[in-house]
């Protein structure tokens, strides 16, 4: 018998406002897995024909994955929103890309035909759980980090900027676009449809809007922000351990600081996919079709340069060139690495982000990927285009990346 | 085999333990000190009752010697199941020690280095004799080791990771009695053997129930273990500080001793000491603690013991030395002199230069009594040594001449005819010259056979190295008469034959030479720099080069070129040649000196590489090896070590390992510039020695130039399969 790979689509994707990641945010009182939960239920009321039997897995990112987050939040989170028992769940870490990658791995499971119906999505409350609190042996192990010339991300990202030659005045103008963008995006209500207010248990509104932004932003207030790296370069030794590889270079030009990287903030996301049956049993509209995925190592110790192979790597898988993309939508982790992926692909600063990105409204890591492949899908239909690329650079060395079409 | 350890209880049930090896000047930690120890823990056990407590002390002037270097330095990764189950055999006595019921104190009564403190460590208390030239500390990692007896694990627990790793185990510090108890490595000082047994027989007395700290429950590690939040913070700087310190040298030690300190501190003390024992015998296994064991044990030993002293002639000790030139150089050597009690008259060609050069070892000294170093009555009692002239007549009656004026043949020539009529009619005539050869400068002089090279090394208060030119008319009583000047004044001597350069400014001009010629092939400078710093040097080869001085280079260069021509030889050109000439001739940038070089300066520092370079230079080239990079500048100066022994220059392989370390910063971890053929790791991580090293060079060749190629008396070495020893 003819085998016929099922296609994935994606039916939904909404997402929380994201909160400041401090105990001063407004999301520090909202424990994560009331995040999850909260889309959960606005899932179902948007969708009441959707039999939630039919779910098969709930898919979650957090990276950092212990405390209120920890011991598989996707399954817990899915008992505490009164799922079906036979609902599973599953907590992944592709790091600063999970929340892509748990879209991913629920199209890769439709596209198997093992599963039909699959929520993905992810969570982090940053302000909660610190960035870096759960350990790991790539910077706690002395001979891990020794022999692989770890260095924290901020180093990664200056190294980019010095070894691409970008200035501090190129990545504080990147980031002053970021702002304007994501501000006038709000204005125009492009987010409108995709973000659900978090609500407390007595049904008040917490917080409904990205509070992280500052539209503000000039040049000029950027240019008091003093570089947030060249501490950990020069006294904490990672300087040193970076130039030690990149022996080529004489000295780091750190460049990025608070206003012109992305921001520690909460926040949670959802993406529905399924196969076109499973749409129809629900009596759901597919919105898009995840077209192909990819994935990519790269240099651990620069890191932050994977979505340049994981860009190749999807568009071949896709058959596409880089003219067919429409929307082109790279995470803002640091300015340094948009700007280096615009330069490898030719891109224009009008093609890349339009909506703002992560310096602007932050980047709560487990649910970025989710985020923005929303942010994607709402653009494309807000603009009529067809093909929309996601990627995000990620710790140790990675890129992921996914290509959607709209339907 | 009888018991190394006497026993010895007194009346109160104390049995003082005496470590004391029959026919050996030190105790070890050999198969009769472990038997011994395993021995006296059972008739611990048997009569414990009878006990009351433990003191251990030794018979020697040492306390314990540690290791015994001749094992470790035949180890090979073949023989690390035979080393893993020694070690655990030496732990777990020293664990019985601290775990046997009854109070155990150490009177350390003399220097107790590496195993030594080790055992004292396994310990309940330890108290230290005040004595004079003892030590205490765990040195393992300058040699390439690290503390396998429990050094890493229990110092860890006495003090908390940060402490025991920056202050006792990864700089190795070797501390006086009363700075161990500073630092908490020791709990009481004693001021005499009486006083030190009295002590810790009181101690043990006082304290029945005595235990280690970590066997006390509830204890927890100082400052927390990898999992305290607290110390989680600041863990990822560890690797990436080490790496800085080092500069990336490929020296395994320090790495092992942080690791099996951090992994320790997570698991009990059992399996840290597993821990500890699996990364000491991966380094004990390895070549670097060979290479390194080699140079600073072995070789320094042979030069120290007067391994290069020509037999027969009587010990000798300057009284009155005249120092001429008050520069740099001759202000440094009169500091030394003076410092170890010899009267020095410091001239130049005014009182005030003279005065100025006696201003240099003023700084030196208060700077050392500012920080509590010096006793202000010492530093005056020195000063009052140097008397600043600007005659040679108030030489009159020395008898130790070190003439350091500017390198000029004439004028040195000039101020020995000067000068040899005024000093003691046997005074040692030195000349501290760098380059000048020898025999000419001898020429000077009626006495040629007294007269010698004394090549000291800048800043002469630090440098530890004094290269001493055996001129031909040179006479083995002047040798020995030099080699006791070195050891009075506390520098490590080697004794090399002449030679234009002699053997280290020879050498060294190699390494400089080669990083230029692989600037000048467009390779970026700071891919040069970095290759050397990672390769082990202390400085990069292009900031070294503008400290010397490219003019000063290049007018030496020049001279040895006429000297060829006159001397109707060979004197190819080097590829640096070149470089060297644009950056002195045409781009005015001579080095440090004159403000610019390969650096820009400003004030006095130094700013950053020139932007120009690449201009120049290329600086494109990012295809070059790493590794090339690297063994370019260590083959190079390897090769011209082959020629120098060749020649005639060198006289021993110790002299030509520690001479390339301590005088011209070749890199420690090979264990010298001879040990590094012999000891050579090829690419593929094979130990292959001589044979692999000339197999590299002739790669070398193919690829850089024919100055790889290997001499003919190295490629019939490793032919023999010998190696330099």
């Amino acid at each position: 018998m003819a085998h016929t790979t099922p296609e994935a689509y994606i039916y939904e994707a909404i997402r929380t406002p994201r909160g400041r990641g401090k105990a001063s945010g407004s999301l520090h009182s909202v424990k994560p897995v009331s995040l999850v939960t909260g889309l959960i239920d606005e899932l179902q009321a948007r969708h009441p024909d959707l039999d939630p039997a039919a779910v098969d897995d709930l898919i979650l990112g957090c990276v950092t994955p212990i405390g209120d987050q920890g011991a598989d939040i996707a399954k817990t989170a899915a008992i505490a929103a009164g799922l079906p028992d036979t609902v599973a769940g599953t907590q992944i870490n592709r790091f600063c890309a999970s929340g892509l990658e748990a879209v991913n791995m629920a199209a890769q499971k439709v596209r198997a035909g093992w599963d039909s119906l699959v929520i993905a999505g992810g969570v982090e409350s940053m302000s909660r759980i610190p960035l870096g609190s759960d350990g790991g042996p790539w910077a706690m192990d002395p001979q891990t980090a020794y022999d692989s010339y770890f260095v924290p991300q901020g180093i990664s990202a200056d190294l980019i900027a010095t070894v691409e030659g970008f200035s501090r005045d190129d990545v504080d103008a990147y980031a002053v676009r970021s702002q304007e963008r994501a501000a006038a995006a709000w204005s125009a209500g492009n987010f409108t449809k995709s973000v659900v207010p978090v609500r407390d248990i007595n049904g008040s509104v917490i917080l409904d809007h990205d509070e992280f932004m500052r539209p503000d932003t000039t040049m000029e207030s950027l240019s008091k922000l003093q570089p947030s790296f060249a501490g950990l370069g020069d006294f904490g030794g990672f300087d040193a351990v970076a130039l030690q590889k990149f022996h080529w270079v004489e000295r780091i030009n750190h460049v990025h600081h608070a206003g012109n990287s992305s921001g520690i903030v909460d926040g949670a996301a959802l993406v529905l996919v399924g196969s076109e049956q499973a749409g129809k049993n629900a009596g759901l509209t597919p919105r898009a079709r995840v077209v192909a995925t990819a994935v990519s190592g790269a240099d651990p110790t620069i890191m932050l340069t994977g979505p340049t192979p994981a860009t190749h790597k999807v568009l071949a898988a896709a058959g596409l060139t880089p003219a067919d993309i429409d929307v082109w939508e790279l995470n803002e982790a640091f300015a340094a690495v948009v700007l280096k992926w615009m330069k490898d692909f030719n891109l224009d600063i009008e093609q890349v982000n339009v909506n703002g990105g992560s310096i602007a409204m932050g980047h709560p890591l487990g649910a970025t990927g989710s985020i923005i492949t929303g942010i994607v899908l709402d653009e494309l239909e807000r603009s009529g285009g067809r093909y929309g690329l996601i990627t995000l650079c990620i710790g140790g060395g990675m890129g992921l990346a996914t290509i959607i079409e709209r339907i | 085999m009888t018991n190394m350890i006497k026993w010895d209880k007194d009346a109160s049930g104390v049995v003082t333990l005496t470590m004391d090896e029959d026919g050996a000047g030190a105790n070890t930690m050999n198969d009769v000190f472990i038997s011994s120890l395993e021995e006296t823990l059972d008739r611990i056990d048997a009569e414990k009752d009878d006990i009351t407590g433990v003191v251990l002390t030794s018979g020697k002037k040492t306390f314990f010697a540690g290791a015994d270097l001749n094992l470790i330095i035949q180890a090979t990764p073949a023989d690390a199941p035979r080393l893993e189950a020694e070690i655990a055999r030496i732990k777990k006595a020293l664990r019985r020690l601290e775990t046997v019921g009854r109070p155990v104190a150490a009177a350390i009564n003399g220097a107790a280095l590496g195993g030594g403190l080790e055992i004292a460590l396994a310990c309940h208390h330890r108290v230290a004799l005040d004595a004079r030239g003892s030590e205490i500390g765990l040195p393992e990692v300058s040699l390439g080791l690290l503390p396998g007896a429990g050094g890493v694990v229990r110092t860890t627990r006495m003090f908390g990771l940060q402490k025991a790793l920056m202050e006792v185990l990864l700089q190795g510090q070797r501390r006086k009695p009363a700075k161990a108890l500073e630092v908490g490595l020791v709990d009481e000082l004693a001021t005499d053997a009486d006083d030190m047994l009295a002590k810790a027989k009181a101690w043990v007395l006082a304290n029945p129930e005595a235990a280690q700290p970590w066997d006390v429950s509830g204890y927890k590690i100082p400052g927390g273990t990898p999992s305290t939040p607290k110390l989680a913070a600041v863990l990822p700087a560890f690797p990436s500080n080490l790496r800085k310190q080092i500069k990336g040298a490929p020296m395994p030690a320090p790495l092992a001793i942080m690791s099996a300190a951090v992994e320790g501190a997570q698991v009990d003390f059992a399996n840290a000491e597993v821990i500890e024992g699996r990364y000491f015998v991966s380094l004990a296994t390895g070549q670097t603690a060979k290479n390194m064991t080699k140079a600073f044990f072995f070789d320094l030993q042979h030069i120290t013991k007067g391994g290069a002293r020509p037999e027969g002639y009587p010990p000798y000790r300057a009284t009155k030395a005249l120092v001429m030139g008050a520069g740099m150089m001759g202000a440094g050597i009169a500091y030394v002199c003076a410092r170890n009690g010899i009267e020095v008259v410091l001239v130049d060609v005014s009182k005030e230069s003279a005065e100025k050069g006696k201003a240099y070892a003023q700084g030196l000294l208060d700077k050392a009594v500012s920080r509590g170093r010096m006793a202000e009555t010492q530093r005056d009692e020195i000063l009052a040594r140097i008397h600043p002239s600007d005659t040679v007549d108030d030489g009159k009656g020395a008898d130790l001449v070190i003439e350091a004026v500017f390198e000029s043949q004439e004028l040195k020539t000039e101020v020995f005819g000067r000068i040899e009529p005024v000093v003691a009619a046997d005074a040692l005539l030195g000349s501290n010259t760098s380059t000048l050869p020898i025999s000419g400068l001898a020429n000077a002089v009626q006495r040629q056979e007294d007269f010698i090279g004394l090549h000291f090394f800048s800043p002469v208060d630090k440098m530890p190295l004094l290269e001493i030119v055996v001129g031909e008319k040179t006479s083995d009583a002047t040798i020995a008469k030099a080699l006791d000047v070195a050891a009075q004044i506390k520098k490590t001597p080697i004794v090399v034959n002449d030679s234009r350069g002699f053997f280290t400014s020879r050498v060294i001009g190699t390494f400089m030479g080669e990083a230029v010629a692989m600037l000048a092939e467009g390779v970026p400078a700071p891919s040069i720099e970095q290759a050397g710093l990672q390769a082990g040097y202390p400085t990069g080869p292009l900031a070294l080069f503008d400290e010397v001085s490219l003019t000063l280079g290049r007018r030496i260069r020049e001279e040895g070129r006429v000297a060829a021509q006159a001397a109707g030889a060979d004197f190819p050109e080097h590829p640096s040649y070149a470089a060297i000439d644009l950056m002195v001739v045409d781009l005015d940038r001579g080095g440090r000196a004159a403000g610019a070089g390969f650096y820009d300066y400003a004030e006095g520092k130094r700013l950053g590489l020139w932007d120009g370079l690449a201009e120049h230079f290329g600086g494109e080239d990012l295809d070059m090896p790493f590794l090339d990079m690297q063994e370019r500048m260590l083959f190079a100066e390897a090769i011209e070590t082959v020629k120098c022994v060749d020649e005639g220059v060198l006289r021993s392989v110790p002299e030509a390992n520690i001479g390339s370390i301590f005088g011209i910063g070749f890199p420690p971890w090979t264990g010298g510039v001879l040990q590094y053929i012999s000891g050579y790791v090829s690419p593929d991580g094979t130990v292959s020695g001589p044979a692999g090293f000339v197999a590299r060079a002739r790669e070398l060749a193919e690829k850089y130039g024919e100055r790889f190629t290997p001499p003919s008396s190295l490629v019939t070495l490793a032919e023999s399969g010998g190696s330099y020893q």
